[in-house]
């Protein structure tokens, strides 16, 4: 997948959604290169076990750095499904790859009105920008 | 983001045309790493690294009363100090809180007069400064025969740290001092060595805040950006990099050094935090003195211990710290050790759970990690003539 087709949140979450066989809505969500070239020097990351319950706007994991340790917030309300257990192991190449190896966690969409407190990736470059002043 | 009532080093311009990402610390805007902390931080220790360091306060005393003024000011003896000696010292308050720690080294100019340089950190400048005043009333910095001098020199130099096994061969060629055989915690003002320098000197010591070898550089700020370059140019063949202040911070993590605002305090006096060495308490008379001497008698309540952690989450500063669920201390300072691959920590805990060996657990975000007291240093740097 490429940027340009991603949900965002103000907090550097991206969202991919689709919907599976069943018909369920399902959200992979990882962070945003602009993120990951903020944070560098990953040393950890903690993702939630398969089954929480989460909700848009609230922690559902840390990834912390050498300098400071940072929440990742849920862009959506929902039900983990299924979490990237390769990570932690391949947190240096994280951001070479944010959007494709790089996912953390697939949330299988419980709201759907959720999804209206996204961006786009337009207004998200355009948030990047202004935060990079 | 930095306002504009944050302060710039004289490298503020290279830093920012180089790659470095700027970051507020202690009124100064500095970069706090380059490329990767971690590369940054491992380069020091197998090579070397230059960091810009001028936002360390600089405060130079001179004049007859310049030595008796000082060792009234200073915890550490001041008066017996020889030409070319630097000691660290702290600075305290009547209770015998921490108002500073630093450096304080005697020089000599080029007509035999001697000054003192007091390297203060750049959150307490203000603060020291204030505190010199108060205790230097104009009658007595005036009077003949006993006159103090003193300026605030850190706007007017700027000081480059050059650490790692490899900065005497950086160096050596820039400085007409021979650097192989100054020892450490001693420096002296040399000329340099460079066209970048435009015959300017600087001052030099063999002293830094990182566990290696290596040497803390004062120069002019207007020529300081010349001699940055020049000593990347030099140190290309042994793969120099320019270092923040992020790895200065893991750097001297893992060499077990306090920073103030973290082990350091008004709230901590010298004895819980292990620099005891710093306080000469016969002699001449500063503030603090007498309350020291009745500390010192006293037990501890806390004492400062290293942590060495087994997971990847690292402890913070404000962790606490449990012995079977009771807390029984508190994190200062916490981080990822590049050098060991562990997250490390320093903190007070209370003596009887300061042993080394000690198991216990920090919590972390709500989590308990286990943890265990380490001697201090994490980190020494390999002894010359040792096997590998």
């Amino acid at each position: 997948m490429t940027p340009e087709q991603l949900l965002y949140t103000k907090s550097h979450e991206w969202a991919y959604i689709q919907t599976d066989s069943a018909g369920d809505k399902i959200a992979t969500v990882g962070l945003s290169t602009f993120a990951l070239e903020l944070l560098t020097d990953l040393v950890y990351v903690d993702l939630p076990e398969v089954g929480r319950r989460v909700t848009a706007g609230e922690p559902l994991g840390e990834i912390e750095s050498v300098k400071a340790v940072s929440d990742i917030y849920s862009p959506v309300d929902g039900e983990v499904v299924e979490i990237n257990t390769a990570l932690a192991d391949n947190l240096a190449g994280l951001a070479d790859d944010p959007y494709d190896a790089g996912w953390f966690v697939k949330i299988k969409i419980t709201d759907e009105s959720s999804l209206s407190g996204l961006l786009d990736y337009a207004a998200y470059q355009k948030q990047c920008e202004e935060e990079d002043h | 983001m930095p306002n504009n009532t944050t302060l710039h080093t004289p490298l503020y311009d290279w830093h920012v045309a180089n790659g470095g990402r700027m970051v507020e610390f202690a009124g100064w805007v500095m970069p706090v790493q380059y490329t990767s902390i971690i590369e940054e931080h491992k380069i020091t220790r197998a090579a070397v690294g230059i960091a810009d360091i001028s936002h360390m306060g600089r405060l130079r005393f001179e004049g007859p009363g310049a030595a008796v003024f000082l060792a009234e000011l200073l915890t550490r003896r001041v008066a017996d100090m020889a030409d070319g000696q630097i000691r660290y010292s702290l600075v305290t308050n009547e209770q015998g809180g921490i108002l500073d720690d630093v450096l304080v080294g005697r020089y000599h100019n080029d007509y035999g007069q001697p000054y003192y340089v007091v390297v203060v950190n750049a959150c307490n400048r203000a603060k020291i400064v204030e505190w010199i005043g108060a205790h230097l009333p104009l009658q007595r910095a005036e009077r003949p025969g006993h006159e103090v001098i003193w300026t605030d020199v850190t706007r007017l130099w700027a000081m480059l740290a050059i650490q790692g096994p490899r900065s005497v061969e950086l160096l050596q060629p820039l400085i007409d001092a021979n650097l192989k055989t100054m020892k450490y915690y001693r420096g002296g003002q040399v000329r340099i060595l460079h066209p970048a320098a435009r015959r300017q000197g600087g001052i030099i010591s063999r002293t830094g805040y990182t566990g290696e070898d290596g040497f803390e550089l004062s120069v002019g700020a207007g020529i300081a950006p010349g001699v940055w370059e020049a000593m990347l140019e030099i140190g290309k063949p042994l793969g120099i990099v320019p270092t923040g202040i992020g790895a200065r911070d893991t750097l001297r993590l893992e060499a077990g050094m306090p920073l103030y605002g973290h082990e350091l305090s008004e709230q901590i006096d010298p004895f819980q935090a292990g620099l005891g060495f710093a306080c000469h308490l016969v002699g001449y008379d500063f503030p603090g003195r007498d309350a020291l001497l009745e500390i010192k008698k006293q037990p501890r309540k806390f004492v400062r211990v290293g942590l060495k952690m087994f997971g990847r989450r690292a402890a913070r500063d404000g962790c606490p710290i449990l012995a079977d669920s009771k807390q029984v201390g508190q994190i200062t300072s916490g981080t990822f050790s590049p050098s060991l691959g562990k997250p490390i920590a320093m903190g007070y805990v209370s003596p009887e759970f300061a042993k080394v060996g000690t198991e216990l657990q920090i919590d972390v975000r709500g989590r308990k990690e286990p943890a265990r007291v380490v001697q201090l240093p994490f980190y020494s740097r390999p002894k010359k003539g040792n096997k590998k």
